[in-house]
């Protein structure tokens, strides 16, 4: 049964949780995502290019950071670099944590998708005498970007979850926020289960404008691979 | 206006064109036969350079350059002048009809917006999809996605254009719709190389037709005197499979 005392509880926590989501776990989440978008697309394109040495270099930042754990790098960055004298506040300490780790992944995403373009539409940009660069630049990756969207949607999605993480380095976030209501309230069940509903709710949006994404995006109606009409 | 001498190319151990010559005169229509396997589409392809060959001289439009080693800017060069129209058309699949046609006019050959669009325009009327210049490739057939390949070749005003097997993809109606306006620009004067099988082309829109077995030419010569009467046994056989060979009337 719910006592009076715990839907209280409940009520005036919502907002004690929800406002920290507001203007800090949806900021970090949709900075660190635009800045890991920024790393993905040059690791993935240096590496679908063949660049020298950049290639390797982006293969070496990928399997550090996938095989390394976030809690880890999070305390690295947060904990271990004050040492070197490099002193970061939280909440930029874990945009550039979140922007590296979601780079890595995101730059394997981009990069399957880039390699999912059929080889022709670079030899007709070539044979209409565009530079690689354009070919890459005004064919190639548009339609990588495309078929990447719904994956690139998943891990917005998991990273707006992960940023739960950034409570381990000071960051006042929803789950921080939740974990201090619980320690005056002792009431860990019914709150737990709220900010999860929370992170639920957050979740849920995403995924619809996932699909309002993807309508946008499908105006040209490819749907990658399959080359013949 | 194009020569060719000697052009041989390997994959691994396998041989693909073993000394190949060839000469194309401006308003030439030539027609490339043979069976699968032959090298033809190779040939083509080494001409534009999206393979490289391991050997052979192309003399084109006046310039002479070494195929195996012309460097980047020979190579945009000789591709400035002509046209590559693909069996599985590769249009932009992010681009609609005309967007195909502008894209390497404004960004290939920094050609103004207005002016590449007015072009544009004009080629896409000319292949008869004026009315779906705004449509993407999949909402058009596979012989109006050819047509428009072809309006984006001709837009650029090439020398020479390469076709390789453009209706190999077609169904027999959709095939007839291109060969109608590849008959309309060999008709204008177009210089056009073209991997084919389809016989009744070959006989009728090309001047001269090359026979090519086992990366060598078999037999070339003029388009009548060809499918009237073939010089060697290997050519009257495959045109007898191909029922091509029937003396004209």
């Amino acid at each position: 049964m719910i006592s009076q005392r715990l839907l209280d509880i409940l009520l005036d926590s919502f907002g004690k949780i929800l406002i920290p989501g507001l203007t800090m776990t949806i900021p970090l989440t949709a900075i660190s995502f635009a800045f890991a978008l920024v790393i993905a697309v040059a690791t993935a394109l240096v590496q679908f290019a063949h660049v020298r040495v950049l290639r390797q270099l982006a293969r070496f930042y990928v399997w550090v950071i996938r095989g390394t754990p976030l809690l880890v790098q999070l305390f690295v960055v947060f904990y271990g670099l004050p040492s070197l004298g490099i002193t970061l506040d939280p909440f930029p300490a874990a945009v550039i944590v979140f922007s590296i780790n979601e780079g890595a992944y995101a730059a394997e995403t981009i990069r399957a998708a880039l390699e999912s373009v059929p080889v022709g539409q670079l030899e007709a940009g070539a044979c209409v005498s565009m530079s690689y660069g354009q070919t890459i630049g005004r064919i190639v990756l548009p339609q990588a970007l495309r078929t990447a969207f719904p994956p690139l949607s998943n891990s917005l999605i998991a990273m707006l979850k992960d940023t739960s993480l950034a409570a381990n380095i000071t960051v006042t976030e929803m789950f921080m926020a939740t974990q201090r209501i619980v320690a005056r309230t002792y009431e860990p069940l019914a709150l737990y289960l709220e900010v999860g509903l929370i992170y639920l709710l957050f979740s849920t949006v995403l995924t619809k404008l996932q699909r309002v994404g993807e309508k946008k995006l499908n105006f040209y109606g490819y749907q990658g691979g399959n080359d013949h009409a | 206006m194009l020569e060719v001498q000697n052009l041989c190319k390997s994959f691994g151990s396998l041989a693909v064109l073993q000394g190949v010559d060839l000469q194309v005169e401006t308003g030439d229509v030539i027609s490339i036969l043979g069976p699968s396997g032959s090298g033809k589409t190779t040939l083509l392809r080494c001409l534009n350079f999206l393979e490289r060959a391991d050997e052979g001289l192309l003399r084109f439009d006046g310039a002479e350059y070494a195929m195996h080693k012309a460097g980047k800017k020979e190579i945009a060069a000789i591709r400035q002048k002509t046209a590559f129209v693909f069996q599985n058309y590769n249009l932009f699949r992010n681009k609609n009809a005309l967007q195909n046609v502008t894209e390497g006019l404004v960004a290939g050959r920094h050609m103004p917006k207005a002016e590449a669009v007015e072009r544009g325009q004009q080629a896409l009327a000319k292949v008869g999809m004026a009315d779906r210049a705004a449509y993407y490739p999949h909402q058009l057939s596979g012989g109006q996605q050819q047509r428009v390949a072809i309006a984006r070749a001709i837009a650029t005003r090439p020398k020479i254009i390469y076709f390789d097997e453009p209706t190999s993809a077609l169904d027999p109606e959709l095939t007839g719709e291109v060969l109608a306006v590849m008959r309309q620009l060999a008709k204008e004067g177009m210089t056009m190389l073209v991997v084919t099988h389809e016989m009744a082309f070959a006989r009728e829109v090309s001047n001269k037709v090359i026979f090519m077995e086992q990366g060598q030419v078999v037999e070339e010569g003029e388009a009548a005197s060809f499918f009237q009467a073939p010089q060697k046994a290997r050519t009257r056989a495959f045109l007898g499979h191909m029922g091509g060979y029937a003396p004209l009337p």
